[in-house]
C-alpha cells in the first residue's frame, strides 16, 4: 500500500476498517520526513485492529500484521520477510513505494494485491505496472475522493488498474481478495 | 509460496559467482532484492541490456570490475546520523568508556567517514578522545580516501550542524572546520587518533580486539547467513563489557549472539557484550 500527501487520514480509514482476523500481511509505505520518530505507528494503532509495526531488518512477514516502512529507508521484500536499504531515493523518495511494490511483484507474482492512495507526485505508479505486469492486482483510490489526486491520477493514467475505488470502499475489496 | 527464479535471477547469480571465482570479491550473500536493483541501475548507466552481458564486459574489464564495486555498495551517510544514536552514547556509554585508559574503537564500513568525525568530535567534547584510537575501515578504497581527507561538501554543513545540536554538541559546530570554495575542511586534530583502513567484512578476519564496534547501516544489505557470520566476528573481537552500536533499524534479534548482550540505551541500538 502507497500513500503520500493527505495519507495519514486515508491510511485511518482503509486500516481502521479491516477486521481483527484479516489475514494477509500489509505492507506501508507513507512518505514522511526522514528525521520522523516512531509516532506513526503509535498513531495508526489506535484506531486499528491489527497489530502495527515499523519494519526492523529481515523481519519475518506474518499474516495480520500492517507493517510500516521505517522513515529514510527503503523496505524491499524478500522471500517470507523484508529487507531494508538506504539507497539513493527513487522518485525522489526513500522510502519509495515503486521500490516496494517492485520487489513484492518480484518475490510472490499474482499474489501481490497494489495499492495506491492520495499524494502529490508519480511514485507507485512503476511498482504498480511491474506489479500487474507479474499478475497481481492492481487497485487506485478514485482521485476524487483523494486529499491530493495526482499519486492515483499517475497510477490510472500509466497502469490498467483493477479497480478504482472510493476511499470506503478499498477496505471491503481486500476482505473480499484476501478471504478465499 | 514464491515464484520460480526468472531468469533475470539465474544471470545474477551467475554473475556473483564469477566475481568471486575471478576477482574474489564476494557479494553471494547479499540482500537478495536490493542487490538486484542496483545492479539493474548498473546495467542502465554501463548501456547493456543483459546481466549477461554485464558478466562479460566485467570479465574482460577490470575498470568496469571497478564501477561495479562502487555501485554494489551503499554510500549513504551523513554526520550525527540519527542524533538520538549519538545522545545516547554520550550518556550511556562514554561513562563505562572513561574507566579504561585506553580505548580501541572499530568503526566497521565507514563509507566517506562523515560519522566517524562525528564519534571524533564527541570524543573530544567528552574529554576522552586523547585516550581513543578509532580503526575505520571499509572494502572501498575510493571512499576511504575520501574519509582520509576529511573533507566534505560545504553545502551539507547547515543540514549536519542541526545534526549536531540535536546530537547533544557542546560548541558551535563551525569551530569544526574551515570553509574553502565547495568545502568544509575539518580540523586536524581530529584525525590525530584516526587510522583508515581496508577491511571486507564477508571474507576478512578480526584483526584487533575492541571496546566498542560500531557498525551502522551496513549489515542490512547482509543475507541472514552473512550477518550471523558478521555478528560471529564482531562477538570475537569484542572485549568483555565491550559495546556494539548497530542502525536504527537493525538488531541482535536472530542472531547467534543475541543473549551474549544487554540494551544499554532503549531503542537506541546500543548493547553490552556481557561477558
Amino acid at each position: 500500500m502507497g500513500t503520500s500527501l493527505g495519507g495519514l487520514s486515508a491510511l485511518r480509514t482503509v486500516l481502521g476498517s479491516l477486521p481483527g482476523h484479516f489475514p494477509a500481511p500489509i505492507a506501508i509505505v507513507q512518505h514522511r520526513h526522514k528525521e520522523s520518530d516512531h509516532t506513526l505507528p503509535c498513531f495508526l494503532q489506535q484506531f486499528v485492529s491489527l497489530p502495527i509495526r515499523e519494519v526492523e531488518d529481515k523481519d519475518e512477514i506474518q499474516p495480520g500484521w500492517i507493517y510500516l516502512a521505517p522513515a529514510d529507508y527503503h523496505l524491499l521484500v524478500e522471500a517470507g520477510h523484508f529487507s531494508l536499504s538506504t539507497d539513493d531515493p527513487v522518485s525522489y523518495a526513500r522510502p519509495s513505494i515503486d521500490v516496494l511494490f517492485e520487489s513484492a511483484a518480484e518475490v510472490y507474482g499474482s499474489q501481490v494485491v497494489g495499492v495506491v492512495m492520495t499524494g502529490a507526485n508519480q511514485d507507485g505508479s512503476r511498482g504498480l505496472s511491474k506489479l500487474k505486469a507479474n499478475g497481481g492486482v492492481a487497485i487506485v483510490q478514485d482521485p476524487r475522493t483523494a486529499d491530493s489526486p495526482v499519486m492515483p491520477e499517475a497510477a490510472i493514467a500509466s497502469v490498467s488498474v483493477n479497480w478504482i475505488l472510493p476511499l470506503d470502499q478499498i477496505a471491503p475489496c481486500l476482505i473480499r481478495l484476501c478471504n478465499p | 509460496m514464491t515464484t520460480a527464479p526468472t531468469l533475470e535471477d539465474i544471470e545474477v547469480q551467475l554473475l556473483l559467482e564469477a566475481v568471486h571465482r575471478y576477482y574474489g570479491y564476494d557479494f553471494r550473500n547479499y540482500a537478495a532484492s536490493s542487490l538486484k536493483r542496483r545492479v539493474r541501475n548498473f546495467m542502465q548507466n554501463e548501456g547493456l541490456h543483459t546481466v549477461s552481458a554485464l558478466q562479460e564486459r566485467i570479465l574482460h574489464d577490470r575498470a568496469c570490475l571497478d564501477r561495479l564495486l562502487l555501485g554494489l555498495t551503499v554510500n549513504t551517510t551523513s554526520m550525527f546520523r540519527d542524533p538520538s544514536f549519538y545522545t545516547a552514547f554520550r550518556e550511556q556509554a562514554v561513562p563505562l568508556l572513561r574507566t579504561y585508559p585506553f580505548i580501541r574503537i572499530w568503526h566497521a564500513g565507514c563509507s566517506t567517514g562523515q560519522e566517524v568525525y562525528s564519534m571524533a568530535i564527541l570524543l573530544q567534547e567528552e574529554g576522552i578522545y586523547h585516550r581513543c584510537r578509532i580503526y575505520a575501515t571499509d572494502t572501498n578504497e575510493q571512499v576511504l580516501q575520501t574519509a582520509r581527507s576529511g573533507i566534505f561538501p560545504l553545502d551539507r554543513m547547515q543540514e549536519y550542524t542541526q545534526l549536531y545540536l540535536k546530537a547533544g554538541g557542546k560548541r558551535s559546530f563551525s569551530e569544526y572546520y574551515t570553509a574553502d570554495h565547495q568545502n568544509a575542511i575539518f580540523r586536524s586534530s581530529l584525525k590525530e587518533h584516526l587510522v583508515f583502513a581496508q577491511h571486507n567484512l564477508v571474507t576478512d578476519r578480526s584483526f584487533n580486539e575492541f571496546n566498542v564496534i560500531l557498525c551502522r547501516n551496513v549489515l542490512i544489505y547482509f543475507n541472514h547467513t552473512l550477518q550471523q557470520q558478521v555478528h560471529q566476528l564482531f562477538y570475537n573481537s569484542l572485549c568483555k563489557f565491550g559495546i556494539l552500536g548497530l542502525g536504527k533499524q537493525e538488531s541482535i534479534r536472530f542472531t547467534p549472539h543475541e543473549t551474549d548482550y544487554e540494551e544499554i540505551a532503549k531503542g537506541q541500538k546500543l548493547y553490552r557484550r556481557r561477558n
